[in-house]
């Protein structure tokens, strides 16, 4: 797992709450509306996203950048960039 | 015997053209949204199809509907959802006091189960929040203000734009509980400035078991039933499709018919107050005199218990209400009639009619034959009674 401590992002998308396989399924909606080389900012509450997104990644074909985590901020925010 | 029915809030006859809608739903069409053979992926354009008309009735993008099992389920939802979702910004919600029992109890589940200050802001005679008084109770913590836009039992419709705005400037969450309004007055939720917003079907001559629920763009809400990924994962469940579709046609139809309703409503409503008063004595006409619901018209009988007149006039084939319709059958005094001053004595003579376009002027000419009939009857054998007009009679010696 690659942390970051800063990441920017062109997009977000705020899974917060947002039930599991959710975290699976808007990456690809906001991914496409992304340039190639762009990058996709993921919110999530669920823990299971920091296996998920990685093999998301590595199965589609896009690039996983790394992982944010922040004491003070009860969620993950995980980040892509978008390769085709 | 001829029926009069004056209890919509209760509950209304589904539309002949929401039932038609809805009926290929239980048996052709019954697939599962969530399928992704025919059969189900059909349905959910179906579902995205209906969910742009209830967001057409609010103004709100059609992505930011969320179908509930009713209005209830979505201030649930609003409540609890939204202040879970913001314990970081505090723990205080505010709620006004003649909140609807879901919006009431869930404040009240907030407080038990997680610490919450709950405040239930008191209302003005006619039953309205009044904006100095919400801007005393906010407070740094204040997650989340709720309140309805207007009362099923006295009809008051509340100054919302204002009360939203204050909220606004403080940062915190507005939700208002648009059950009684949605379909009756024009709601825009760009205009209103609200950050959630309750409605449901039955309300808008749709069926009984489905409510939507308006959410802004970007707000987190802990979903209320967990289950899988419908409704975007907010609200899990296999959808209602024959409640969504029978929702999505009412929505459209109250949309297209909602000012011809509004004016025959009102002209009904002021035939039926300006009878009542004009013949019945000491009869209170609760709530707000102009800022009501079109067809709402609700009264104290001094003397009498709402209960007995509601058993007389029902056998004469005219069904109304005492109270709210889920606080008649509780057997006390209505909280929102004592919120807005009324003794207890005469809150307990409350009489509520809430008409709809199915209404005629002859329904309510037999009601203003009958009423009157029906309280003198029961005032003649009221203890109650008989001493304030001895009061009054020695009053005059």
């Amino acid at each position: 797992m690659k942390f970051l401590t800063e990441c920017k992002a062109d997009a977000t998308a705020d899974l917060v709450y947002r039930v599991c396989p959710m975290h699976l399924l808007e990456p690809a909606e906001f991914l496409k509306d992304l340039q190639q080389g762009q990058v996709l900012e993921i919110l999530t509450d669920y823990d299971g996203a920091l296996e998920d997104i990685p093999a998301w990644c590595a199965k589609h074909g896009q690039e996983f950048i790394g992982i944010c985590e922040h004491e003070d901020e009860d969620v993950f925010k995980l980040y892509i960039k978008k390769v085709h | 015997m001829k029926r009069v029915y004056l209890d919509h809030a209760a509950a209304t006859p589904v539309r002949p053209e929401v039932l038609a809608a809805m009926l290929p739903y239980f048996r052709e069409r019954f697939g599962n949204p969530s399928a992704v053979y025919d059969l189900g992926a059909e349905i959910k354009e179906v579902i995205e199809a209906e969910r742009a008309k209830v967001a057409r009735l609010i103004g709100a993008p059609a992505e930011h509907i969320i179908f509930t099992s009713c209005g209830a389920e979505a201030n649930n939802l609003a409540v609890k959802g939204a202040a879970l979702a913001h314990l970081k910004q505090g723990k205080h919600v505010i709620v006004s006091a003649i909140e609807h029992h879901s919006v009431l109890n869930s404040a009240r589940y907030l407080e038990k189960f997680h610490d919450f200050e709950v405040t239930f802001l008191r209302v003005n005679k006619f039953g309205q929040v009044e904006a100095e008084r919400l801007a005393k109770a906010l407070t740094p913590g204040t997650v989340l203000v709720s309140i309805q836009q207007a009362s099923n039992e006295i009809g008051t419709i509340q100054r919302l734009k204002e009360l939203a705005d204050l909220c606004r400037e403080h940062g915190v969450l507005f939700h208002t509980d648009a059950v009684a309004t949605a379909g009756y007055i024009p709601i825009d939720v760009r205009e209103l400035d609200v950050d959630l917003l309750s409605l449901n079907g039955p309300a808008l001559g749709g069926p009984k078991g489905i409510g939507a629920l308006y959410f802004r763009r970007g707000l987190r809400l802990v979903p209320q039933i967990h289950s899988g990924i419908q409704e975007s994962g907010r609200r899990g469940g296999t959808e209602n499709v024959p409640g969504i579709v029978g929702l999505g046609v009412a929505a459209e139809l109250a949309q297209e018919e909602l000012a011809a309703k509004a004016t025959h409503l009102k002209t009904l409503r002021d035939r039926l107050v300006k009878g009542v008063t004009d013949q019945i004595s000491s009869a209170i006409y609760t709530g707000h005199p102009d800022e009501r619901l079109p067809g709402h018209a609700s009264f104290c009988f001094e003397g009498i218990e709402g209960e007995a007149l509601v058993f007389m006039l029902n056998a004469k084939g005219i069904c109304a209400n005492t109270g709210s319709a889920c606080a008649s059958k509780a057997l006390k005094v209505s909280p929102v009639l004592c919120a807005i001053g009324i003794s207890p004595e005469v809150a307990q003579g409350s009489l509520v009619f809430t008409l709809s376009p199915d209404n005629s002027e002859e329904d309510i000419d037999y009601l203003l034959t009958e009423l009157p009939l029906a309280v003198e009857k029961l005032r003649s054998f009221s203890p109650v009674w008989r001493k304030k007009m001895a009061a009054v009679s020695g009053g005059e010696r």
